[in-house]
């Protein structure tokens, strides 16, 4: 079955330079945050990019949401070029893909009114007159569990959890075709986490959104992704649908990541992995297989040649020479 | 597929004699909403090599109790009204707070969750950690000091530590950061460790390394230690006993596993149903706890979670029940639990 595909990134490529001197400042190396990186969001899916600090998967939304421009390669939003697109069309952008951060305390402005904040993406991008915002903001915030009374107040007036179901009504607003979720529960607490992921699955399916969700805790992946990618030093070493990625995890980081994830449960029999040292500055990356120095299984040829993707199953891309 | 790949092993576990010994303590914070109850009558034991966890969500004065036992709760909104922490045998809230000097970081100390904010930027870590040394061993040569700082950095897993001595934090990652606060926690060889969520600023990779070092290090000196988390995954792989909080109270306590296994608290339980896990697909809807603990400074009179709980009637609205325990020593504050445990204590709202 093709798939309706909403979001495309080919070969996307994102260097820093790292400079040196004041005045006459020289390239002296490459922060290689995101390197060839391929990846596909069907319309209405959840695709989840999973691996430590570090890894690109932040550096990744970005160039998504266009805070950054990509080295090489492209991103294609319903196959128009998301970088390279003006004017209104680009106006359109901004409403088609929204985001939601990490800390709802710091992405909410303390100075404006809810319904304000709410509104003001679409009375910028949209020219929407303000009564008829007003009117939206009052369907979202029901939408969202939150009462239309409270559209004017402050945000500093709401808990946590509140906040975070204001920063998914804001991104909603425009009726939004990708919806960037980076850690959108990780600053919660344990309960409210439940309320706000459940949230997002529904309003999954009421608006047939597509969610990039940026998180490290592989159980709230588990529960929200439909495909997940595990990236490493900025590259993604795996990609699967989300059981068969769990169940088969193949790539010996994915492995490692999995089996260093703590589950509540006291007499989980799942053996431990080992993983020696730390992860390795993206500025001088390991040569070949980025991970080699710090895996178990490793070959004299991991060192020297670039794995290349091989399709194991239908669907789950492993990066490994293992296989 | 051959593999040189090495499996965990779990260094081996004494448990010995009762190190903290904490009977009804409270810390209240005196603000200008009201008094606010951060910690609220809590009594519990912590023994020689054991790990006790305190799981709450936030605000429900898991921190507040590990500076309360520390004597470092903010002055001077917060004030011990009421309580007594024994630390092998001696109340610590009779000492001087000169005293005190010498009992924290000897007798008992602290991982705090951020090491970058627990770290002085413009000190490199051997100075940090030699001006601590230098009071736990008061007299010795510099030379020796400075020795036992590499030694300890080492048993904490910091690589080259003779060259990271001379390193500034900001030269260090996070894992290897919260490594040296840690090894300046255990530098006094205190009794008691309390671990405030040390992980939680970690990666998944770095904080399975983390953990299992807490556990080596607690297998060589028998140190007790407090671990205090919202993270029950934590909890399962690093604790022996758990104490669940709730708007300043325990509700629940007990032995891990039957702890995970048979939750007896409704909060317990809804708080354990509502982490998702790794091992289970296609769940379509995530149990969720609805609406948001009580505020500290205007606690309803009854069970405190009343509000939220599925199971509560009017006797849980009107009067904070007493504590239930079974065989095993399980503990919990429910009203459900009446006649079906033993009733050990009485409620003290």
């Amino acid at each position: 079955m093709e798939q309706d595909i909403l979001l495309q990134a080919q070969d996307l490529t994102k260097y820093f330079p790292v400079t040196k001197g004041l005045v006459l400042q020289k390239t002296v190396g490459w922060v290689q945050a995101v390197d060839h990186v391929n990846f596909t969001i069907p319309r209405g899916k959840t695709l989840s990019l999973v691996g430590e600090s570090g890894c690109g998967k932040t550096t990744t939304a970005k160039l998504i949401l266009r805070l950054e421009k990509p080295t090489t390669g492209q991103i294609t939003l319903d196959g128009h070029d998301v970088h390279t697109i003006e004017g209104d069309e680009l106006k359109k952008y901004h409403t088609d893909v929204s985001a939601v951060f990490q800390d709802p305390w710091s992405s909410l402005s303390p100075r404006m009114r809810v319904r304000d904040i709410i509104s003001e993406a679409l009375i910028v991008n949209q020219k929407v007159q303000k009564h008829e915002a007003y009117e939206r903001v009052d369907e979202l915030l029901v939408q969202v569990g939150l009462r239309t009374q409270q559209s004017t107040l402050y945000p500093h007036e709401f808990s946590g959890g509140q906040r975070q179901r204001l920063a998914l009504a804001s991104a909603l607003v425009g009726n939004p075709k990708l919806i960037v979720l980076d850690e959108p529960v990780s600053a919660l607490d344990v309960s409210i986490q439940a309320q706000i992921m459940n949230l997002l699955k529904e309003l999954q399916d009421s608006y047939d959104v597509g969610f990039l969700l940026v998180a490290h805790n592989l159980a709230t992946v588990r529960y929200l992704a439909h495909e997940v990618a595990v990236m490493y030093l900025g590259e993604i070493v795996e990609q699967a649908e989300t059981d068969e990625l769990y169940d088969n995890t193949l790539h010996p980081y994915t492995k490692a990541l999995f089996s260093a994830a703590l589950t509540a449960n006291p007499d989980s029999q799942r053996e431990e992995i080992i993983l020696h040292g730390e992860v390795p500055s993206p500025i001088n990356p390991p040569s070949g297989c980025r991970f080699h120095q710090r895996c178990p299984y490793v070959m004299d040829i991991c060192s020297q040649e670039v794995p290349v993707r091989k399709e194991m199953a239908p669907g789950h891309f492993v990066n490994c020479h293992l296989y | 597929m051959t593999s040189t790949q090495e499996v965990y092993q779990e260094p081996e576990k004494k448990i010995g004699e009762v190190v903290l010994d904490v009977r009804d303590l409270r810390t209240y914070l005196y603000t200008k909403w009201g008094i606010t109850k951060a910690v609220d009558g809590l009594s519990f034991q912590v023994r020689e090599g054991e790990t006790l966890g305190i799981v709450g969500e936030s605000g429900c004065g898991k921190s507040m109790t590990a500076l309360s036992l520390l004597r470092l709760a903010p002055k001077p909104a917060a004030r011990t009204v009421s309580g007594q922490i024994f630390l092998d045998g001696e109340d610590i809230l009779e000492r001087s707070e000169s005293d005190m000097r010498f009992i924290r970081g000897q007798k008992i100390s602290m991982i705090l969750q951020d090491p970058m904010t627990s770290l002085n930027p413009v000190y490199t870590i051997g100075n940090q950690m030699n001006e601590a040394l230098g009071l736990y061993y008061k007299g010795e040569q510099s030379k020796s000091i400075k020795g036992r700082a590499v030694d300890i950095l080492r048993k904490m897993g910091v690589a080259a530590p003779e060259r990271r001595v001379l390193d500034y934090p900001h030269q260090m990652s996070g894992g290897m950061k919260q490594r040296v606060v840690g090894a300046m926690a255990i530098s006094g060889t205190p009794r008691v460790l309390i671990c405030d969520e040390p992980t939680t600023a970690l990666d998944v990779t770095i904080q399975a390394q983390y953990l299992r070092l807490l556990k080596q290090v607690q297998a060589d000196t028998g140190v007790a230690i407090i671990f205090i988390t919202h993270d029950m995954g934590v909890v399962a792989k690093m604790c022996d006993r758990v104490m669940v909080m709730y708007a300043g109270k325990i509700v629940e306590t007990g032995d891990v596993r039957p702890l995970f296994k048979n939750p007896s608290h409704p909060y317990t339980k809804a708080l354990m149903a509502s982490v998702p896990s790794m091992e289970v697909s296609h769940i379509d809807k995530l149990y969720s706890i609805e609406g948001q603990p009580p505020a500290l400074f205007d606690l309803p009179v009854g069970c405190r979670f009343a509000n939220r709980c599925e199971f509560a009637d009017d006797k849980c609205f009107a009067e904070y029940p007493p504590t239930f325990a079974d065989e095993s020593g399980h503990t919990a504050d429910c009203w459900r639990l009446e006649g079906q445990w033993k009733r050990v204590a009485e409620a003290t709202a």
